[in-house]
């Protein structure tokens, strides 16, 4: 895609450098030369956004570290602590606690846009499914580090979700106990959680630069959803993207900085300020808002197992999205079904959130099971058939043809 | 210009949007709310809410009076010292008024170069002493149920607030919850309605969200406590004040995080302003 390197070492120790370990010069083509479409939209700078994002909670995560103590009796004193008597304490934790959400919403956004525009069609089928591989990996590390701070919800959620493993059939009491190091959710449990939580992470980047590495050999999909096909469709990434990006990273940190100043606690969890006690369980029980949708669908299935399986498999019908779509055309833009679908699949994924902070009970349960009977419905019969019958609108023949037929309509 | 939505995009998200709406205000009509979720709880004026908000100083010294003259006589509070008594954005005592209200307690310490323990005055290091030994010792005495601590319980309660009320609470920076339902039980103590019985040794309070019945008993009443600032000595002006005082305990950094919010917006504002004309100004010469 980047086609030969242009890069020109610009004075001898570069040139020194470059002969040897040519490290410059993959940062020019990856993050200068790079072309990039020029018709992307702002929904595209979400992927800058989510590099800032995991960066943030790498270093916040780090300084949190060092005053916090992972164990049973003195985790949660060792948050107040932070909250308290560290310096600038309270800004780095709620960086964190908050970065966490906000690096869900941004991945959110991030995946619905590529849904919207088909950016999971070939050739950006390992791109996609390195996405849906990240998604899983901050999924855990978000899960493990809810733990950490040692609150009521933090044992509950521990002691519900790691439960579900013993719905496997046969061994799945022998797999808790592993999982928990013990017979309950206990000091085990959080030191384990508290290694993996600090694991994870490096993880993730590893799999970002994969994804990057991926999306540099095919290129960016766009709004149009055709291929680049000359140096029109295109310009460099510096300064065209990179400064598009960075004005969307600070209207996002102003959206951050909305929760983070003012509104801290909104996402999380009241009970969570009490310490974790064993022999009292919270009324009601709830993960973090961003797994909510998934707890819908597992809460929707009356039988356990067939919960796990459900939930499990909300996420895993997302690494052959780009073979159940059998639709030749890539950009929702061109597709007037898919995309009235598409908002439906949004909208759908909205209500199971909220249906799983509400009550396992009476009519939210029967509403759970039709909007995971839709979600998917929407994955497994829509995608492939729609792309079978759905008579797409003309796509334009490039990038640039797209660029001037707008122009000149305005 | 690229926009992030176009017009027609926008239209059906607001459908969308619209029938999300719709279709969960369908839903809480049939299922039983009541009996999972708590009284409502009346909103109350604070000095620390909105963007600029701050505590009020004299609150705060009136809150720590009935908190310490009333509540910690049960309650203990132990993770705030009494040495943030005089930090910045709290109550605002002097070093020397907390000096000389951190040497009315008396802290175990030790063991010495004997090796043994020894009573000490307290010094501002210390922590607010907790009434009871431990959670079984609160027990004992307080008829099986041990009073909670108090040092985060302005961030620890908070009444359900449902669709769409959460959503509206993003936007209106509404995080006042805790001290609105502190000050709601401390003045809902009431005569039990008509069908409800509470047994022996619980009251009937219309604001309590884990039941209509409560351990504790009425801790507040008119007279109690003798302000020093000749503010009325009523049970709504001790309720909200020790309110005041348990969110100030809560998040002690309150006034810290606002003001560095208020900063770090205006940065971001100038800074994404830049970058907004600066990237116009890149790409006025590329049609896209």
């Amino acid at each position: 895609m980047s086609g030969p390197s242009t890069y020109v070492p610009g004075n001898a120790f570069t040139r020194w450098l470059d002969a040897r370990l040519p490290i410059i010069r993959l940062g020019y083509d990856s993050f200068v030369a790079y072309p990039t479409p020029r018709n992307l939209n702002y929904w595209w700078t979400f992927g800058a956004i989510l590099s800032m994002m995991l960066v943030v909670q790498l270093i916040t995560g780090i300084v949190l570290v060092m005053h916090y103590t992972p164990h049973v009796s003195l985790a949660f004193a060792s948050v107040e602590h932070i909250m308290r008597d560290v310096n600038w304490g309270w800004l780095i934790r709620y960086m964190h606690a908050n970065g966490a959400s906000m690096f869900f919403i941004a991945v959110y956004v991030h995946m619905f846009r590529g849904m919207y525009y088909g950016s999971y069609k070939a050739p950006r089928e390992i791109l996609w499914i390195l996405g849906v591989v990240i998604f899983l990996l901050m999924m855990a590390t978000a899960f493990m580090g809810y733990v950490l701070p040692w609150g009521q919800m933090s044992f509950w959620g521990a002691t519900v979700i790691t439960s579900l493993f013993g719905a496997v059939p046969v061994i799945g009491d022998a797999i808790v106990t592993w999982l928990w190091g013990g017979f309950s959710v206990d000091n085990p449990t959080l030191n384990r959680f508290f290694s993996l939580h600090y694991l994870l992470p490096f993880v993730i980047v590893g799999v970002v630069i994969l994804h990057v590495w991926a999306l540099h050999v095919v290129g960016q999909n766009n709004p149009v959803g055709v291929e680049v096909k000359s140096e029109q469709d295109t310009v460099p990434f510096t300064p065209y993207a990179t400064l598009k990006d960075a004005l969307g990273a600070a209207v996002f940190l102003l959206f951050f900085s909305w929760f983070l100043f003012w509104v801290p606690n909104f996402m999380g969890h009241p009970d969570n300020y009490i310490e974790a006690n064993p022999l009292s369980t919270p009324a009601h029980i709830v993960p973090e808002w961003y797994f909510l949708p998934f707890y819908a669908i597992l809460r929707a299935i009356p039988d356990k197992l067939g919960g796990v399986i459900a939930m499990f498999g909300a996420i895993a019908v997302l690494f052959v999205v780009p073979w159940l779509d059998t639709s030749k055309v890539r950009s929702a833009t061109y597709r007037p079904l898919y995309r009235q679908f598409f908002w439906i699949l949004v909208v759908v994924a909205v209500l199971l959130g909220w249906l799983g902070s509400q009550p396992a009970e009476g009519s939210y349960v029967i509403w759970s099971q039709v909007l995971t009977g839709w979600y998917f419905f929407h994955f497994l019969v829509i995608l492939p058939v729609l792309g079978k019958i759905e008579k797409p609108k003309a796509v334009p023949e490039s990038i640039n043809a797209a660029i001037l037929a707008k122009s000149s309509t305005h | 210009m690229t926009m992030i939505l176009s017009g027609s995009k926008l239209g059906r998200l607001v459908g969308a949007t619209a029938l999300a709406i719709g279709l969960s205000a369908a839903v809480p009509a049939v299922a039983e709310e009541t009996a999972v979720h708590g009284p409502v709880v009346e909103k109350q004026s604070w000095s620390f809410a909105g963007p600029f908000g701050r505590f009020d100083k004299g609150q705060l010294q009136r809150g720590y009076k009935v908190y310490k003259e009333v509540c910690s006589s049960c309650h203990s509070m132990k993770y705030v010292a009494f040495r943030t008594l005089a930090d910045d954005g709290g109550p605002g005592f002097s070093i020397d008024e907390v000096k000389a209200l951190a040497a009315t307690i008396k802290v175990q310490d030790g063991p010495n170069d004997t090796g043994d323990m020894f009573e000490r005055p307290g010094k501002p290091s210390d922590r607010f002493p907790s009434p009871f030994a431990n959670e079984e010792a609160a027990k004992a005495a307080m008829n099986g149920a041990a009073p909670p601590d108090l040092s985060l319980m302005g961030k620890a309660r908070a009444v359900h607030r449902g669709f769409p009320w959460f959503v509206f609470d993003a936007f209106t920076q509404y995080q006042e919850s805790g001290p609105d339902y502190v000050y709601a039980l401390l003045t809902g103590y009431r005569d039990a309605p008509h069908g409800i019985t509470c047994a022996d040794g619980l009251q009937y309070n219309q604001s309590f969200i884990g039941g209509s019945c409560i351990a504790m008993p009425a801790p507040l009443a008119d007279d109690m406590v003798t302000y020093d600032d000749g503010t009325p000595g009523k049970l709504q002006n001790y309720a909200r004040d020790v309110a005041a005082f348990l969110m100030w305990a809560a998040e002690p950094k309150l006034e810290a995080r606002k003001s560095t919010g208020l900063k770090t917006v205006m940065f971001l504002v100038v800074l994404a302003g830049l970058l907004f004309f600066a990237k116009r100004k890149l790409w006025s010469k590329v049609p896209h």
